[in-house]
């Protein structure tokens, strides 16, 4: 398959420190890659440079084989677009804010209307127009930044953790979208997370990211099958963990990841596994109930970090697992710093790799 | 105060004196020009230092800062020696009495607050937003207009903040404009030269003038903002 953007030795440098350090990389036309790596690993800045908004301190970066420069930047531009992690809107309504990159690139009014119209669709906001931008709710607003995007006859989407402060629904709606463009419209895509289960099936590659440097390229089959020293490390971050599993008499697997924590899954394995769990499919609450969840951990809050429109805790119930609930729940529950709570999920929610 | 000065008073400020409306729309021109002026030349200054990383940017930002609050009188004083026809460097302009001497004097006097106000306005835009427009296809240039775009409500207050200013000074005006009857009388002046004259009742009639015009205009300015603000 032909390349349609490929990085050679890439180095970018922040007074003094190395964020990506000789990073070589083939990103093949009409693929979906995921930059896969812990907070810190220099997946934003390499998206930055793939959308040429921030230029490389060393190497080289060819566009359809054309090698991009200070003269050709603004150009090259054209070809690509990033979301951002942290939503950024411009001020105005949904239409000025999808209709902004139409504009520059002199469509005319009646079109953009159409294709406004379109893309909202798509991304399930039909309607919304002429609703302020950054008066919607923080799942929305990633939706109009995600069409705002797509509006544009780009061949490279450029994705920097596009579900991460999501809730459960927006965050399917996205996934959906990402896989309908890429299927049917054939966009190149290039997505950051640190989101396991997404790496895992969304994905054709994955290119795994660790202190700036690309260390393994590969299929998530390949990739998650031999769990290499680099993603285990990194996959201590979220919800990952490894630990010794064993299929019981009633069919479900317990995997053991110690201090006296085992974790019941449906997929049947054993021996040494890695378990993930995805923060949003953990129910959190102030007292037992009795639900069908085989997983239920009592535990206290040991982290708190607001996220906008979800808020993202820590639970250490003998180990550390993150928990994300959306901000009205988190204020209704009256949560804090050392509150007593239990943690609950279903064994499917169990992801072993 | 004595009954007969307030209900003179209160009589010019009713009646439609063609002095006095003269003396108002001159000051409404001479310090609208002044603003526009201001911005004209302000706004830009302003971008560059509050986008652009350099050296001295903190020295720069703090001179505008400190010049906020430079005496009326002091700069005043400053351009009448500067405008002076005998022996001032641009007396050949032959501008000293004029309003357009008022015009650059208060344009000068307000610029640091324009520069300083929107300096803080475009540093408080989410710097994520220059980027965001070059992702969506923009260059240099349009990117660092979707910047200003976003600082607008901030560079509007810096400009009404300055049009009060300017309309309010007296130094400036007294030094360089004067008190040429029918040619550079400003409702300041026009205060200041009738309380000499002991016309106290005419003195407080272009005070409320002064006043109810600064207050009318920021109403109509502040209420347009906020109807565009609901669009």
């Amino acid at each position: 398959m032909k390349a349609i953007a490929v990085l050679k030795n890439v180095t970018r440098t922040f007074t003094n420190r190395t964020v990506l350090d000789k990073v070589n990389l083939q990103i093949l036309t009409g693929e979906i890659l995921t930059l896969l790596g812990p907070n810190g690993s220099g997946k934003t800045t390499l998206l930055k440079i793939l959308a040429s908004i921030l230029r490389p301190t060393d190497g080289e970066i060819y566009f359809d084989g054309v090698k991009v420069t200070e003269q050709n930047v603004e150009r090259m531009r054209m070809q690509s677009t990033l979301v951002f992690q942290k939503t950024v809107l411009f001020n105005g309504t949904v239409y000025d804010n999808i209709a902004y990159g139409l504009r520059i690139r002199r469509v005319p009014e009646k079109e953009i209307n159409y294709k406004v119209t379109q893309i909202l669709k798509l991304v399930r906001l039909e309607g919304f127009e002429k609703r302020s931008a950054r008066k919607l709710s923080g799942g929305e607003q990633q939706r109009v930044a995600l069409a705002r995007a797509l509006a544009l006859d780009i061949r490279l989407l450029l994705l920097d953790e596009p579900t991460a402060n999501l809730d459960p629904k927006n965050a399917s709606i996205v996934e959906e979208v990402i896989a309908t463009v890429n299927r049917e419209h054939k966009i190149t895509i290039v997505m950051a997370t640190h989101n396991m289960f997404q790496a895992k099936t969304l994905p054709q590659r994955i290119a795994l990211m660790s202190d700036g440097k690309i260390t393994e390229v590969g299929t998530p089959a390949e990739i998650f099958g031999k769990l290499s020293k680099n993603l285990a490390s990194f996959a201590v971050v979220g919800n990952t963990f490894a630990g010794t599993a064993e299929i019981t008499e009633d069919g479900i697997t317990l995997v053991d990841i110690g201090n006296d924590v085992q974790i019941a899954a449906t997929a049947q394995s054993s021996g040494k596994v890695s378990v993930f769990i995805s923060p949003e499919d953990i129910i959190l609450s102030k007292d037992r109930f009795s639900s069908s969840a085989r997983n239920i951990f009592k535990g206290r809050i040991t982290e708190i970090l607001d996220l906008d429109s979800v808020v993202r805790l820590k639970v250490d119930v003998g180990k550390p697992f993150i928990v994300q609930i959306t901000k009205r729940s988190f204020n209704d529950m009256e949560l804090n710093l050392n509150t007593e709570v239990y943690l609950a999920f279903k064994a499917s929610s169990v992801q072993t790799i | 105060m004595s009954i007969s000065s307030g209900l003179i008073a209160i009589f010019l400020f009713f009646s439609i004196d063609p002095r006095i409306i003269e003396i108002t729309l001159r000051s409404l021109f001479v310090s609208g020009s002044a603003a526009l002026i201001a911005a004209l030349w302000g706004v830009p200054i302003a971008t560059i230092i509050a986008m652009k990383n350099f050296h001295g940017k903190f020295f720069i930002k703090t001179i505008f800062n400190s010049l906020i609050g430079i005496p009326t009188v002091a700069l005043g004083f400053l351009l009448f020696l500067a405008f002076s026809r005998e022996s001032g460097p641009l007396g050949f302009l032959r501008l000293l009495y004029t309003p357009t001497a008022v015009i650059i004097g208060e344009a000068i006097l307000i610029t640091p607050i324009i520069v300083s106000w929107a300096i803080s306005a475009i540093e408080a835009v989410d710097p994520e937003i220059a980027n965001l427009a070059k992702t969506l296809g923009a260059s240099e240039s349009q990117a660092s207009f979707a910047v200003l775009k976003e600082a607008l409500e901030g560079i509007f207050l810096a400009g009404i903040a300055s049009f009060n200013r300017a309309i309010g000074e007296l130094g400036i005006a007294q030094f360089v404009g004067g008190f040429i009857y029918g040619q550079t009388e400003l409702l300041t002046t026009g205060i200041w030269i009738e309380l000499q004259l002991n016309n106290i009742g005419a003195s407080i009639a272009l005070m409320m003038i002064l006043l109810t015009t600064v207050f009318t205009i920021n109403l109509a300015l502040n209420t347009i903002k906020r109807m565009r603000g609901r669009e």
